[in-house]
């Protein structure tokens, strides 16, 4: 297996965007990181495009035909586009794939992107769609929204280990704090623990300031094998392992509500491929859907005890500038969470990061970055960790 | 409202009015909902179909305020994970005051609506759970 480098990244703006269509973000974004990276399409040897449903979202699928089409890479040069999909860690997995590709031998650069289009339906038609993650013959059948079954895990982590509704505000208050500087971000407003736990109650204990939004939205990185990155970049980003594990669909059936069996397996996984512990992981971008998956996640990657999420998020310990700065980028709260895009986003994140191109984000000297992305309330979970040494 | 077609839904119809699950006879593992294959023993288990007498307690819980589609107009409701005295758990709505619900609260099961497909289209019945 090869070493694999990234070498140019792109974030669309996250939001709204009623004036651009799922082909026009996929295109922006794909463009945008291979300027960044100085390649040209001919030298593009295959692409992954992370898609949750667009199916539902945009009724269209064939999304990796299109998007190849619509970026100039199908007619004449026919550069071979693959659709991924795991819910909401489906851009985390499409980056994966990409990685598997280059390392593999079978591709030189390849390109890894990540779309969702939300917006172009009601939002009660977006839940519905998002909805499908979960079990939809013994979850939604049964009245089961995404933030009920999250508010499930809340109340027993609450139950289990006294963590307050408090301490997840204060998850939600630091991702907007981070999220007020990060010029893609949906939300650049900080807010207040008031405030969130004066929010509207979606799913008790969650209120509506607990929830990632529904985002419009597109990512992209540019992948090369390690020994030719610096032919194209003075700062090839790392790759230093890419983990994945699956657990069962239905949160009814794991083996403890609080903990993310697939987010520890595969958190395991990338230390021992890296060589790594916890402790050299500079800064993690999370897959905060809500609040309380923040703490889960910090938790279940060994950032904090079981239990203590809450804890040390309320101490300060993963703002910028603590022990582990957690979701740089505003998160999926702040930053907002085109389900498609945002593992590739992470990694945008990471890298910009790594290259200390963050501005007022940046985590001063940070060398090795880490991102994990959730497939429903779990069953699917995608870690990677980057670092600017080889 | 709930979107599943009458096969879709018809097919597991006698697992949901009845909680009729499955067992695995060689590792003593029960299933709801039901599984055909053991997980556990994989191609070596024996599947067989297991009533449920439906007791059990409430593992956790939330009270729903913005419902699923189709569920608009039973906010606020309870839905919880209720874990049956035979082992496995179950996703389901809880009939109980918001307010009175606690985890590890003893349930039976009683046999409801669940929603319906329109004005004209098919109802839903299933299990949901109330207090002992």
């Amino acid at each position: 297996m090869r070493d694999v480098a990234i070498i140019g990244v792109k974030n669309t703006t996250f939001g709204e965007l009623w004036d651009r269509s799922f082909r026009d973000v996929v295109v922006e974004a794909g463009v945008g990181a291979v300027s960044d990276a100085g390649v040209v399409g001919e030298k593009i040897d295959a692409m992954f495009v992370g898609n949750m449903s667009g199916g539902q979202f945009v009724e269209q699928e064939h999304i990796g035909a299109l998007i190849a089409d619509y970026s100039g890479l199908a007619k004449d040069i026919h550069v071979p586009s693959t659709r991924v999909e795991a819910a909401c860690a489906s851009g985390g997995l499409a980056l994966r794939q990409g990685i598997y590709s280059v390392a593999s031998g079978m591709d030189d650069i390849v390109i890894a992107a990540g779309a969702e289009k939300m917006t172009d339906v009601p939002s009660p038609k977006a839940s519905s769609a998002l909805a499908a993650a979960a079990d939809r013959e013994w979850e939604g059948i049964m009245g089961a929204t995404f933030p009920g079954l999250y508010a499930m895990i809340a109340r027993m982590h609450m139950h289990k280990y006294g963590t307050t509704s408090e301490q997840l505000a204060r998850v939600a208050v630091k991702n907007h704090q981070n999220g007020q500087h990060n010029p893609i971000a949906q939300y650049k407003t900080p807010i207040t623990v008031e405030s969130v736990l004066k929010s509207i109650m979606v799913a008790d204990p969650l209120h509506i300031f607990d929830c990632s939004p529904i985002t419009d939205g597109a990512s992209a990185v540019v992948l090369a094998p390690a020994d030719v990155a610096h032919e194209y970049t003075d700062t090839p980003i790392y790759v230093k392992a890419t983990a994945q594990a699956s657990d069962t669909i239905a949160l009814h059936d794991r083996r403890d509500i609080t903990t993310l069996d697939a987010s520890v397996a595969a958190g395991k996984r990338a230390y021992e491929m890296a060589g790594l512990q916890p402790k050299d992981i500079d800064l993690v971008e999370v897959h905060d859907c809500f609040t309380i998956a923040e703490i889960c996640a910090i938790e279940d990657l060994g950032f904090a005890k079981k239990g203590e999420g809450g804890i040390v998020t309320q101490n300060g310990e993963t703002a910028i500038g603590g022990r582990i700065p957690v979701n740089t980028s505003g998160g999926l709260k702040s930053c907002g969470h085109p389900v498609g895009a945002t593992g590739v986003k992470q990694a945008v994140e990471i890298v910009e990061q790594l290259r200390g191109e963050a501005g007022k984000r940046q985590v001063d000297g940070a060398e090795i970055g880490m991102t994990h992305n959730v497939g429903g309330s779990g069953a699917t979970a995608v870690v990677h960790i980057f670092s600017r040494n080889r | 409202m709930i979107i599943m077609s009458v096969p879709r839904f018809w097919r597991k119809q006698i697992a949901r009015y009845n909680l009729v699950g499955t067992h695995c006879k060689k590792c003593d593992e029960y299933f709801y909902p039901p599984r055909n294959m053991c997980p556990a023993c994989r191609r070596e288990g024996e599947i067989e179909d297991y009533k449920f007498s439906g007791n059990g307690e409430v593992v956790t819980f939330t009270v729903i305020h913005t419902a699923a589609e189709g569920f608009e107009n039973q906010t606020p409701y309870v839905l919880g994970i209720i874990k049956l005295d035979e082992g496995p758990s179950l996703t389901s709505q809880i009939i109980c005051e918001p307010e009175t619900v606690k985890i590890g609260m003893k349930v039976k099961p009683v046999f409801r609506k669940l929603g319906q497909a329109g004005e004209r289209g098919m109802i839903y019945y299933g299990t949901k759970f109330v207090p002992e």
